[in-house]
């Protein structure tokens, strides 16, 4: 079997300015895939293009055999295979976490309501939020909104999981419970692809370190592979840079 | 454990009820003071005994009273029409206006069109152009009544800005809302629907309510058709008897109709302003 979801010399420019410059990679079912790089190197960007909120200037975006990138796709019908997070929460903020939770299922899955909130509490449950569920978002700290994000994210089932800085935004104690969230949904296999800058975590969790620099893939390999011994100048500067700040 | 303030605390929550019943104490006073004034300066004017007799006579509003209340029930049927036909054609200019779709450009166009004209033309104009255009036509199946023309004028000039209301209500809301709805496999309709609608209706009722007060005083401009509407109503009683009181209730009882709305509206806008605070977002 193929890989589930195949990037083929993805290339992204905003005018005259490339962002993703021939990105070709493979993610397997079940793998974790972490993206590493300054801010700017082009790391949501690839996040976005998988997800299709941006257009590929050019290249192919394969997805569990199917090509998602030609003109004229369903875009709602790929998304929907495709969970995102981002680092700011975005969670609906005139919805309780239930209907959060519960609104892609039934507008999209065309679940009952009873279908759909019945997987919803047992998410909540799951992950400590069950007290959460009639709350609005507004009234819950950071990392239990980003949790509430990823579970609205993950409870249509998708294919894969795009998770974009998700923790950038957060203080120390609720980058943890988020982390912990992530580290249980690599435990369920679930396919994702990762861009972080907490390296602790990206050691423990990644299958596989993917380093951006200036929208092209400069080294790929084991977290061993990268954070032990770096190749090229570009990742030695920028795990320099880390460890001087103390983030390494 | 029982709650023990400091004795900081107490001084100070002390301090605060001696100046805010300070502020009432001068806010009275204030006020009389003010009110005392202008009523000598209306009551000491020259004019002020013939005033009193053809404006403010008790006989005449009296006398008069029915019949302008059967005016302004005219003006409440009108007006409920007018507002739930604006809520809908208001909604849906704006959704016109905001839609990006190529081939929905003629839509955005005859949108953009229509709210130009009815924002910048005086409501009295276009009351005139329907009430007294619309019968020219003679078109068939067309009710020719003053009360359905004025209704129609009402709902042209209103929608427009209530449309505007709206799409200021759509576009405010932040488009990461639409990014997130989408990512998650929601169409555009549904993220309207579901996502952006309900946002933006909240962010702008505070003046949606507004131009709906605004909407409820002009209901009284029909009477310009022949409605015998409450101001049509004071106008008949008034060249009856040469005595001018007939308006000033008419303009009571309007002041009266549009009061509710108005205090809901202020209701509303301080539950917001609590409801940031208690975001803390001071």
């Amino acid at each position: 079997m193929g890989a589930l979801l195949q990037l083929k010399n993805l290339r992204k420019e905003f005018g005259s300015h490339l962002v993703l410059d021939n990105i070709c990679l493979d993610f397997s079912q079940g793998s974790a895939t972490v993206v590493i790089g300054a801010s700017g190197s082009g790391k949501s960007t690839l996040m976005r293009c998988v997800n299709l909120l941006e257009e590929l200037s050019d290249g192919q975006i394969i997805l569990d055999g199917e090509d998602i990138s030609t003109y004229g796709i369903d875009l709602d019908l790929v998304r929907g295979k495709i969970g995102s997070v981002f680092q700011a929460f975005n969670l609906f903020p005139h919805l309780t976490v239930l209907e959060n939770i519960t609104l892609a299922p039934r507008l999209v899955q065309k679940k009952s309501k009873a279908e759909a909130e019945a997987r919803a509490h047992e998410l909540l449950k799951r992950f400590g939020l069950e007290d959460k569920a009639d709350a609005y978002p507004n009234l819950l700290s950071g990392g239990q909104q980003q949790r509430v994000a990823i579970l609205r994210a993950i409870a249509t089932g998708p294919k894969i999981l795009l998770l974009d800085e998700v923790t950038s935004a957060l203080d120390p104690v609720l980058i943890a419970e988020v982390l912990s969230l992530i580290a249980e949904l690599k435990a369920d296999g679930i396919t994702m692809v990762i861009s972080t800058h907490e390296m602790g975590f990206a050691k423990r969790i990644a299958d596989r370190v993917v380093f951006l620099s200036n929208g092209a893939v400069l080294e790929e390999g084991t977290p061993r592979e990268i954070f032990d011994s770096p190749k090229t100048t570009e990742l030695k500067t920028f795990l320099g840079a880390l460890q001087d700040a103390g983030r390494l | 454990m029982s709650y023990s303030p400091s004795v900081l605390q107490i001084q100070r929550e002390e301090a605060r009820r001696r100046a805010s019943r300070r502020s009432t104490a001068i806010a009275l006073l204030s006020t009389l003071i003010v009110g005392l004034v202008l009523t000598a300066i209306v009551v000491n004017a020259q004019g002020f005994a013939a005033v009193r007799e053809s404006f403010f006579n008790w006989h005449y509003a009296e006398k008069s009273f029915p019949r302008i209340f059967q005016g302004i029930l005219l003006n409440l049927r009108v007006l409920l029409i007018a507002e739930f036909f604006v809520l809908i054609f208001g909604l849906a200019i704006a959704i016109a206006r905001t839609t990006t779709a190529p081939v929905l450009y003629p839509l955005r166009l005859i949108a953009t069109i229509y709210t130009d004209i009815f924002r910048g033309m005086p409501l009295l104009l276009v009351l005139f152009l329907v009430g007294l255009g619309i019968p020219g036509l003679r078109l068939p199946y067309v009710p020719n009544s003053a009360v359905f023309l004025g209704t129609v004028a009402l709902v042209l000039t209103y929608s427009a800005y209530v449309a505007e209301v709206i799409r200021a209500g759509i576009e405010g809301v932040n488009p990461t809302q639409r990014q997130a709805a989408r990512a998650l496999g929601l169409s555009q309709s549904q993220t309207l629907q579901h996502v952006v609608l309900p946002q933006a209706f909240r962010n702008v009722t505070p003046p949606l309510l507004n131009d709906l007060v605004s909407l409820q005083k002009d209901s009284g401009l029909i009477s310009v058709l022949g409605a015998v509407d409450a101001i049509r109503a004071a106008g008949i009683a008034t060249a009856q008897s040469f005595n001018f009181t007939p308006y000033l209730v008419a303009g009571g009882l309007f002041v009266l109709l549009t009061i509710p709305l108005t205090r809901y509206t202020d209701w509303l806008i301080r539950r917001q302003d609590k409801a940031q605070r208690a975001q803390g977002v001071f």
